[in-house]
């Protein structure tokens, strides 16, 4: 074996794949399995005869908002997470509140 | 109703990507910024961004696999990260598979102690030419795909490879003299 090739053998040693935690893979999956779910649901739910009336707007525009900006959603579900990270004050809930509106601001004037 | 079953399809091929890729996203991360903590964070924001964007992605690659575009979400990340905060790569990763396996024979020790000279050889180069050797080794990617997440040509690609395997190993020989 050349020492390029030891070497290479070295890094591949090195270098292995790390396994995620199992409770990051849970909390990304369960979100974005609750977020599209939720978003299929309410457009599918629409009837368009009622659509006429301006009133009956709102429900699609949560709808899109959950759907084709699904991130924002879980930009809230990370904000949950930080909440419980830091300890439950209410300043900080109110710091996270704020990200996640600010956030979805910018997305809904993109 | 089309919008809805398109929708569906594109929310199953996210998954599809998402359960194929997670261990590579969260394997770069880990490698580039060197704790766990941080790693889950980047990993987190890397499928947000992804999400985001991955009917254009997808629209966009013409069949191609979008595993180089989603390491390039996660450098692209790894990047900000550093810039806003900041802060260099740890020189000791916190710790990995391979250095808390069980010692128990002498080669063993020897083997360990390898191999924890070269990743914090790793950990000094410069940041593209370690990158590269992230996801080469530790990804298993090929030139071409590489190339797509440096944004880079595949001959430029060979390139780094090859000098950052050549610093490595001048590096790991000084090291020895000492």
């Amino acid at each position: 074996m050349t020492d390029g090739e030891r070497l290479e053998s070295l890094l591949r040693s090195a270098l292995t794949p790390v396994e995620p935690p199992e409770a990051l893979s849970d909390r990304l999956e369960r979100a974005l399995s609750e977020l599209t779910e939720a978003a299929a649901v309410e457009l599918a739910d629409l009837d368009p005869a009622e659509m006429r009336d301006p009133r009956n707007w709102v429900r699609p525009a949560a709808a899109v908002v959950v759907g084709s900006l699904a991130g924002g959603a879980l930009v809230v579900v990370r904000a949950r997470q930080r909440q419980r990270k830091r300890g439950g004050s209410l300043r900080s809930l109110e710091r996270a509140v704020r990200e996640v509106a600010d956030d979805l601001e910018k997305r809904l004037r993109g | 109703m089309d919008g809805v079953a398109d929708k569906h399809k594109l929310d199953r091929d996210f998954t599809d990507l998402y359960r194929a890729h997670l261990r590579d996203v969260y394997s770069y991360a880990y490698y580039r910024i060197g704790n766990h903590h941080d790693a889950e964070d980047l990993t987190e924001q890397t499928f947000l961004q992804a999400y985001r964007h991955f009917e254009r992605a997808q629209r966009e690659s013409d069949g191609r696999p979008l595993r180089p575009w989603l390491i390039r979400i996660a450098h692209n990340l790894a990047a900000n990260y550093y810039r806003d905060r900041a802060r260099r790569p740890l020189t000791q990763l916190e710790d990995a598979a391979v250095l808390t396996a069980p010692q128990d024979t002498e080669s063993v020790v020897e083997g360990r102690e390898h191999v924890r000279e070269v990743l914090e050889g790793v950990s000094q180069l410069p940041d593209d030419r370690r990158e590269a050797l992230i996801m080469r080794f530790a990804l298993g990617m090929d030139n071409r795909e590489i190339a797509g997440a440096l944004d880079r040509s595949e001959g430029a690609t060979k390139v780094l490879i090859h000098r950052a395997i050549r610093q490595l190993e001048e590096k790991l020989a000084e090291d020895g003299d000492d």
